[in-house]
């Protein structure tokens, strides 16, 4: 949560808005403890609920805004897995919309000011990454069997490569999760701390303070926009890896 | 760079480097996200995607009912039309033949009553001549009287005592025919 800082000189803490505290007192963090985590990201279902559930509760052929939101975001990615994946992707719609809802919201809700972004954290994009990764995995091997490992021999290349293509692929394959992680953690939390040390200078700047708000105003632009692209691009890279999984062969 | 330092010494009060890295929080946080993801999932899954998913398909079914209307009234539309021109040249055919028929009857009356009035026109000019030749008869023959006596006279008056009235009838009457 982003603190009232006291305003003489600079105090530039751009890392404390990532702070976990727990909601109650204060003290050892349990993994049961209700912290900051659990309120941002319990708004953020409340928020997916009123916009999925409640908005779309008139169930109108012709659609309120609300509906209409909750109806490009369905056609959205509806029509991003069934691009990526094929029609046999769409059995795991409702997996990648869970994801896609979760990441939209959590960006978006962060960049209210004081609040907090829970898919700043490295914990928390691994555990999305890994379960896409693990998910991904096993599916790949219960659907084809051992023909995933397909996946890993490029048969359309000349012989002698395809042992070191496969090592190549094999690194490659295993180094998704964290690229799937980092991509968005990463993004989301330098552009937070970016703006956090411009504020940090415009509080001490005094007039030429302006500059530095300007600065904010243009960062904040551009992160409303990553918000958006972050989310997509964890999204379509989990239906990348979902048809890998479905369709090994190159 | 002064002013940096001194925010550095600042920074000691806040927790030491990332808190992304602070490993004391990730039970905490993947409790969390675990359970964030799987209420998200049901209520998704349960509520949110069917009834989008309903609204979607009800939304093309409509169109779909609503073009499927609009071709049916079209092609009603063609029939009626059809069936305008159809009644219209019927109607035409009708009249052409009642006109035809009209036609023919006044002309079969026309004739009748050319035929009747020919007949009567017939009848009368024969009264007529009838008529005529008696009164060409009746003065011919009072003619004829005229001429006997004037003849009569003319010869008593130029002949005393000569021709008897029976010659003179003969002579006149041979004169006249003449």
């Amino acid at each position: 949560m982003a603190e009232a800082e006291s305003s003489t000189g600079f105090n530039i803490h751009p890392m404390d808005q990532f702070q976990i505290k727990p909601l109650f007192g204060a003290g050892e963090i349990h993994w049961y403890t209700p912290t900051n985590v659990t309120l941002w990201m319990l708004i953020a279902v409340v928020v997916a609920t009123v916009l999925l559930v409640l908005g779309t509760r008139g169930r109108a052929v012709i659609p309120s805004r609300s509906q209409s939101i909750a109806e490009m975001m369905y056609g959205f990615v509806y029509k991003m897995v069934e691009d990526v994946t094929g029609k046999e992707g769409l059995k795991y719609f409702p997996y990648i919309f869970t994801l896609f809802i979760f990441i939209l919201l959590a960006n978006f809700l962060g960049l209210i000011p004081g609040s907090f972004t829970t898919t700043s954290h490295i914990a928390v994009t691994a555990v999305l990454a890994l379960g896409v990764f693990l998910g991904v995995t096993i599916l790949g091997f219960v659907k084809n069997g051992t023909k995933f490992l397909g996946l890993f021999w490029v048969s359309s290349a000349p012989l002698a490569l395809r042992p070191v293509l496969a090592v190549i692929e094999i690194i490659s394959y295993f180094v998704r999760p964290v690229s799937h992680s980092i991509r968005l953690a990463g993004n989301v939390m330098a552009g937070h701390a970016v703006i956090k040390v411009f504020a940090g200078f415009a509080g001490a700047l005094g007039v030429f303070s302006i500059f530095p708000i300007i600065s904010i105003t243009a960062v904040y632009g551009l992160e409303v926009l990553v918000a958006a692209i972050q989310a997509y691009v964890f999204t379509i890279l989990t239906c990348v890896y979902l048809n890998d999984a479905l369709h090994p062969s190159h | 760079m002064a002013e940096t330092t001194h925010g550095a010494d600042h920074a000691v009060e806040s927790a030491p480097g990332m808190p992304q890295l602070d490993f004391s929080t990730f039970p905490n946080q993947i409790f969390w996200l675990l359970v964030t993801l799987v209420v998200l999932y049901f209520i998704l899954n349960r509520v949110a995607l069917p009834r989008i998913a309903s609204v979607l398909a009800d939304r093309q079914g409509a169109i779909q009912r609503d073009l499927d209307s609009a071709e049916q009234m079209k092609r009603q539309a063609l029939e009626a039309e059809e069936a305008y021109n159809k009644a219209l040249a019927d109607a035409r055919a009708q009249a052409q033949d009642i006109v035809g028929e009209a036609k023919a009857e006044i002309q079969k009356d026309l004739d009748k009553a050319i035929v009747k009035a020919d007949a009567e026109i017939a009848a009368k000019a024969a009264e007529s001549e009838k008529a005529i030749k008696e009164i060409r008869d009746s003065s011919a023959k009072s003619i004829q009287e005229v001429a006997n006596a004037t003849a009569a006279d003319i010869v008593k008056a130029m002949m005393p005592g000569s021709g008897d009235a029976k010659t003179i009838k003969a002579a006149v009457a041979a004169r006249l025919k003449g």
